[in-house]
């Protein structure tokens, strides 16, 4: 049934560290008349992701002329929204990409942008199966149960 | 540009609306609600934050910049704004890391403008950072939150305005700002013992309406001699100056 999925699914987001309770404090400020809202928001954070992400790449993309101060801003931003909407692992990426990028550490820039291009994705597409889910519970008539992690 | 009355309020949201400014409030139909002005260069934060005080009956105008928070304020020429008078902003809270103007230099312009000195301004920020958080405070910020910023944190700051609206006469008020200023313990909203703030947040009722001076640790208060917000009285504590 939707409903234990859901519940088990959500649990396991923050069990293996996809979500922190930041998350959580979105949850709290759905309601009846803002019942999309963390949809909203995550859906925002993710654009933000593509747009950072690709700002990065083409800064990384100009070998020898780096642009780190760019990278560095771009990732400041993007730690703050994944830390806003409790995107743990993304935020935790953006850490040590910016450790690479303060030591302008070519290498290990490049290779932690692709992991936070591939984290993000992969959150997205969580996020996704939960709001399905969700979904899938309304039209059910059902209510989207509380889930205390 | 504006005519000369309040209806400017509303003709700035409109320029606002026009240049695409974050979300904006609709005319005032309850002059006692409290007005926040919230000023974010993230899109995401300044979704959040504006839920996060509509959620607690505040009417929120954001803007993604300092000189658009200035802008709004009418501050961002160097006439007097005497036109301004009505213009009501119970609280405003910036973050500290913008483009351009940070919060800091946006803090800085409202307490050295007549209209708005006395206006709290909360400074947000991803970097729990002592100096920088000395700083704000020794500016006249009233209060420093720490990213991601929660429920808790806007209820607290909440409950600190209205208590401030009802019982103050203008001259009180003053009072309780001037005299923060001079306040330098920092405050942080990430507190190790989560649950703590939020006993405290039911518990809590008053902040004093006189300083914890910066010796000093008693306030001298008519009212209740509650401790200025749990944060601070850990900092105090912890030795964490």
């Amino acid at each position: 049934m939707e409903k234990r999925q859901f519940r088990d699914y959500t649990i396991s987001l923050y069990h293996q560290g996809f979500l922190d309770d930041q998350f959580t404090e979105l949850k709290k400020l759905q309601d009846e008349c803002s019942p999309d809202f963390v949809a909203e928001v995550v859906s925002l954070f993710f654009e933000d992701c593509e747009k950072l992400i690709s700002n990065m790449a083409r800064a990384l993309d100009q070998t020898g002329n780096v642009d780190y101060k760019l990278v560095g801003s771009s990732v400041h931003q993007l730690k703050g929204s994944s830390s806003s909407v409790g995107a743990k692992r993304v935020k935790g990426l953006c850490v040590t990409l910016k450790e690479c990028c303060d030591s302008q550490n070519y290498e290990g820039c490049v290779r932690c942008l692709q992991q936070v291009d591939i984290e993000y994705k992969s959150l997205k597409g969580k996020l996704q199966d939960l709001f399905n889910l969700e979904q899938q519970i309304v039209q059910a008539g059902g209510r989207i149960p509380q889930v205390d992690i | 540009m504006a005519a000369r009355d309040g209806g400017v309020s509303c003709l700035r949201r409109t320029e606002m609306i026009g240049i695409g400014i974050g979300e904006l409030e609709s005319p005032p139909s309850d002059s006692d609600q409290v007005h926040v002005l919230a000023v974010d260069d993230s899109l995401v934060d300044r979704i959040v934050i504006e839920r996060l005080l509509r959620i607690t009956s505040c009417k929120v105008t954001a803007v993604d910049s300092g000189w658009r928070a200035l802008q709004f304020l009418g501050l961002d020429d160097d006439k007097a704004s005497v036109e301004f008078d009505r213009l009501k902003v119970d609280l405003i809270i910036t973050d500290y890391c913008m483009p351009g103007m940070t919060g800091y230099e946006l803090l800085k312009k409202i307490k050295e403008s007549t209209s708005f000195r006395e206006v709290p301004v909360v400074i947000m920020s991803s970097e729990n950072v002592m100096t920088r958080i000395d700083r704000c405070l020794e500016e006249g910020a009233e209060d420093f939150l720490l990213k991601p910023v929660k429920l808790a944190d806007v209820k607290r700051l909440r409950s600190y305005l209205t208590r401030d609206v009802k019982v103050s006469a203008d001259g009180n008020k003053r009072k309780l700002v001037e005299d923060l200023s001079n306040f330098s313990s920092p405050v942080t909203t990430s507190p190790p013992p989560l649950s703590t703030s939020t006993s405290m947040e039911s518990s809590e009722s008053t902040r004093p309406s006189s300083p914890v001076g910066f010796i000093s640790s008693s306030p001298e208060s008519s009212t209740s001699p509650v401790d200025s917000p749990i944060r601070r009285r850990e900092m105090k504590s912890l030795g964490l100056d």
